[in-house]
Order: C-alpha cells, then structure tokens, then sequence
C-alpha cells in the first residue's frame, strides 16, 4: 500500500478544484437532442449552467435565400421536428401577407385543425418525456401509443408522419382524404381519457411533485425580460397568446380558452400544458364540425398549381404548372414579420422579399432559444438533477434552436 | 387532516399502481411484432422513390426535367437525348437517396405520373454506394411496385 502525497499527484496549492466543471451531454439521453451544456458545480449545487449550441447547425436560413419559396417550404418541417405543421403555417402565413392573398376557409380550417393537431403531439412528447426524466416511465410507454394514432392523421393527409411539406402559400397542398373527420372525430372523443390517465399517475404524484414543485421558478418580470413565450410565459401567469392577442387565419372563430399558471415553476409549465391539450381537443372539434366546404387552396394559378385533370388537358394550366414548378412564382418587394403560436412559443418568420422568386432574407424566430438562454439563472442554485427537470420543462427541440 | 390521510395512506401512489395494473392486464395489446405485421399506410404515402412504364412497357419519362427544376435537395440529376426512333428519353436518371428528404414535390411536379414516391420504406441498405439510384434500379422499383403506386394514384386522384 502506498501514500500518496500532493507533489507526486501533482496537485499544487494553486490547483484549483472547485468549481468542478462537468459536460451534461450532448450525448446524454435526458439533454432532449445535442444540447452540450457546461455545468460548474459547487458540490451537487450548479453554480453556472452554460448551454453550447450549434451541434445541429444545417444553416436553414441561408439555404432558404437559395430555395424558391416552394423548395423553402418543406425544410421549416426540419425546425421543430416534434410539431412540423405549425412552423409551416408561419412561413406560409409570411408569404401569404407579401403575396396579399388569403387562403379559403376551409384551407384555413385544415390548417387550424393540424396545428391544434401538432401542438396535442408536441404537449404529449413533452409532458411524458418531462416524466421520464423525474423518474416516471409508464406515461412515456403510453404517450407514444397517442401520439402515433395522432401521426397516422398527419400521413394520411399529407404523406409523411413527420415531413409533412402539406401547408403551401396559399393553401394546403390537397384535400382531407374522405373518413379522415370521422377517425379524426373519434381519435377527439377518446383522447381525453387518455389525458385524464396521464393526470391521474402524474398529477398528485408525490415523487413528481417533489421533483417539479418550486424547481426553477421564473417570475412574471423575468419571464418578459428574457423574451418567453407560449407555455413557458404563461405558466408565470401572463395571459398571451398569439391564437388570442392577433388571431391568424381563423382562430377567431373558435371558441377556446388561455391557460394560465401562478406559480412560474416546472409543474405549473406542466400543468399548463395538460391544460393547454384540452383546450386543443376543444379547438380540433370544432374545426372538425364546422370544416366548410369548397376549395382548400387560392383560385390563382400562378401561385397554386392548377389541378393534375386540368393541366393534362389545357395548354394554359400546364404553362402555369410548368413555370411554377421551375421558376416558382414572384414575391412582391417587401417585409413582413409573421408569428404563429407554435407548440413551444412564438415562432416568427422574418421575410425580406426583393421581388425575385427567391427569400431575399428569412430569419426565423425560435421559441426555444429564447427559453434555451434562460437555463443559466433557471437552474442556479439547484442541483444537478433539477436541472434535467428544468431542461425537461423547457420543452427544448434542437432542430429550431440551432437552425 | 384530510390532507394528512391521503398523503400517510399513498392514495395518489395506489391510484397510479391501480390503472397501471389496469393497463397491463385489462388493455387490448396496442404493439405490432413489426417484420411480421406493419401499420396502415395511406394511399399518399412518400417512399422510396420509382420510374413507372405505360402499360405497353415504354417507359413514361420524357426528359422534361422539371423534378430535377424543383428538388430542393438537388437530389436529381438527369442527361437527355434522343433515343434511335427519335423519341425524347433520359440516358441519365440518377436519384440521390441519401440527399432526398421526401418531400415529394418531384412527383406533383411530374406531368406524365411517371416518378412516384411508392410504398416501399424498407430500402435501408450497408452501404452508402447502394443508395446512390440510377434509372435501371428506379424503373425496376417501378415494375416491382406497380400494381400498389397505381392502385394508390387512383385512390388519391380525386384530391390532386
């Protein structure tokens, strides 16, 4: 048995030891994606939490500047993978207002229907991984089982589980296939039972309380001054919502209401957002029973293409169909700034047009990287694994962080 | 005191162990033994990726390039000249499956139906090579899959 002394360890009395600096990630499991986050730690207590992005950096807004706006489209499916839809819609919504057109109504029903959709997928994703991570796995074994019911919709209607490339400029891409409304009726009606379960081994659970209830708190002031948005600033008790604040399409014809939480920590952003699935139900019904009738995209064929029947037998709807699908379709010189309410947040498009058929500058406003700058003071003080419930509630996707 | 019992007694912990026990012996099984049984797929289904023939046997595409013009992965890349009977056809159709991302534009762009994005989802392969598709693999995957992408662009005509 030998001693060891500090000169053969090499451990001078300037060697400093604490902080410890520890790397969470980017491969840990309960990081959600490739977040590196750089932990000093005093003890079990962090100190500073400073999370590195840019692992999934693909450059979409520079790609955007080279892509007609309809090769554009399909690549904001890539943002936030967990809720595809909603950030078309913004993008689609940013070209409709440069373009001045206005889709149909029930162009605009479908479109409401899918996000209400998306943000259902989003919320359960997030609540039952948010479980898993405080140690609870049964609801995420169940919440997939929903979730994949709610993508079946997604490829039925557009082809595709995730990428869903189906909200165009103007439209949708095509029809509701028909016996989608009744499944999608029915998937409405069973849904809440399923929610009521999650409520019932979540909820009052003690474990999950004791891992959730005063951990990262965020005040009223603080969640404005750090730029929140959606479940995140709500659940600090602002009432703002951008389906309410400035209704898009036709949210104001439907009757819904804001969830709010008093508290501003992980379980109230929690219960938020089983709250916030309820009201999405509510939504989803009733797009589902008013669905109008008639066409889902503009009547304008230089921006829509025309319908296959037609470009096969007219000359002058297969010159529309041929140049939009080469040269695409000129946007007017402009600006806009279009927000959606995603799942996450606000998701804003910021769209420079210079009169080409291509995005002179597309910036995309993330929700999660605003929430995502906030970990450090959210999480100081706590300990380690509070932090994994913070970035658990947080409801981070790095596809749209890191762009 | 009402508190104190139900937090001394665990009712919220035997409420959860209650319905998920429920769960495990009362639910109808919900997985799939996956090779053996696969999940439905609807007729608009974006696959792996094919080149279809008219009935006759000649082959649909005539070169006109426009899902090469909109791949917004520049996925696609054709040469055409024209055939011994004078007739415009591809010498080149090569498809870069690991540069796809099956956003299906290519086949609402064709004017002749003849790429289609088929049913198939089990093209997955050990080497980066075999994803590198050229016309033969694609008319192949065309003859194989046929009778289903035909079936399935009638069922979807409708709406297109």
């Amino acid at each position: 048995m030998t001693t060891h002394t500090a000169e053969d360890l090499d451990i001078g009395e300037e060697t400093q030891i604490r902080p410890f600096t520890m790397n969470f990630g980017p491969q840990h499991p309960a990081a959600h994606g490739v977040l590196r986050l750089v932990l000093e730690m005093e003890g079990e207590i962090v100190e500073r939490a400073d999370p590195h992005i840019g692992l999934l950096h693909r450059g979409t807004e520079k790609l955007i500047e080279y892509k007609t706006y309809t090769q554009a489209l399909p690549y904001f499916d890539r943002l936030d993978y967990v809720a595809p839809m909603n950030q078309e819609h913004a993008f689609a919504l940013a070209t409709e207002r440069l373009l001045g057109i206005t889709p149909p109504k029930r162009g605009q029903y479908i479109r409401v229907l899918f996000c209400e959709l998306g943000r259902l997928l989003n919320h359960i994703l997030n609540i039952t991984t948010f479980a898993l991570d405080v140690g609870a796995i049964t609801p995420a074994l169940w919440g997939f089982e929903e979730r994949e019911k709610g993508m079946e919709f997604y490829e039925r209607v557009c082809g595709a589980r995730l990428h869903a490339n189906y909200f165009r400029p103007g439209g949708v891409a095509r029809d509701m296939p028909a016996g989608l409304i009744e499944d999608m009726l029915e998937w409405c009606e069973s849904l809440p039972k399923f929610i009521d379960d999650l409520d019932t081994l979540l909820t009052e659970n003690r474990i999950f309380k004791q891992r959730t209830v005063d951990i990262g708190t965020v005040t009223k002031a603080e969640a404005l001054d750090w730029g929140f948005s959606g479940p995140m600033l709500r659940a600090s008790d602002v009432a703002w919502d951008l389906r309410k604040n400035q209704p898009y399409d036709s949210y104001e014809e439907f009757d819904f209401d804001i969830p709010v939480g008093k508290t501003g920590d992980c379980y109230a952003r929690y219960l938020v957002r089983m709250a916030e699935m309820r009201e999405s139900l509510k939504i989803m019904k009733q797009a589902l029973e008013k669905m109008p009738k008639g066409p889902v995209k503009v009547n304008d064929y230089k921006i829509c293409p025309p319908p296959r029947a037609e470009m096969k037998s007219s000359m002058e709807a297969m010159i529309h169909h041929f140049k939009l699908y080469t040269e695409g379709y000129h946007v007017p010189a402009g600006e806009t700034y279009t927000a959606v309410e995603a799942p996450k947040g606000e998701f804003g498009v910021y769209l420079v047009s210079d009169g080409t058929n291509r995005p002179y500058r597309c910036r995309i406003r993330a929700p999660g990287f605003a929430h995502l700058q906030a970990l450090d003071f959210m999480s100081k003080g706590h300990q380690l694994a509070d932090t994994v419930s913070i970035i658990g509630s947080l409801d981070i996707v790095f596809g749209e962080i890191d762009r | 005191m009402d508190g104190f019992a139900r937090s001394f007694l665990l009712t919220e912990i035997v409420k959860g162990f209650a319905l998920t026990l429920k769960y495990m012996f009362f639910m109808p099984r919900v997985t799939i033994n996956y090779p053996y049984e696969k999940g439905p797929l609807s007729p608009r289904f974006r696959g792996e990726h094919a080149l279809r023939r008219y009935p006759n046997g000649e082959e649909r595409c005539i070169a006109c390039k426009l899902c090469e013009a909109i791949c917004p992965a520049q996925a696609i890349t054709i040469e055409a000249e024209p055939r011994e009977d004078g007739s415009r056809r591809t010498s080149r159709y090569d498809i870069d499956m690991t540069k796809c991302i099956y956003c299906g534009l290519c086949e609402e762009a064709c004017p002749v139906d003849a790429i289609v994005e088929g049913p198939n989802f089990e093209f997955a392969t050990e080497t980066r090579e075999e994803l590198f598709y050229n016309k033969e693999k694609l008319l192949a995957n065309g003859d194989r899959w046929e009778a289903q992408i035909a079936a399935n662009l009638l069922a979807d005509a409708p709406y297109r």
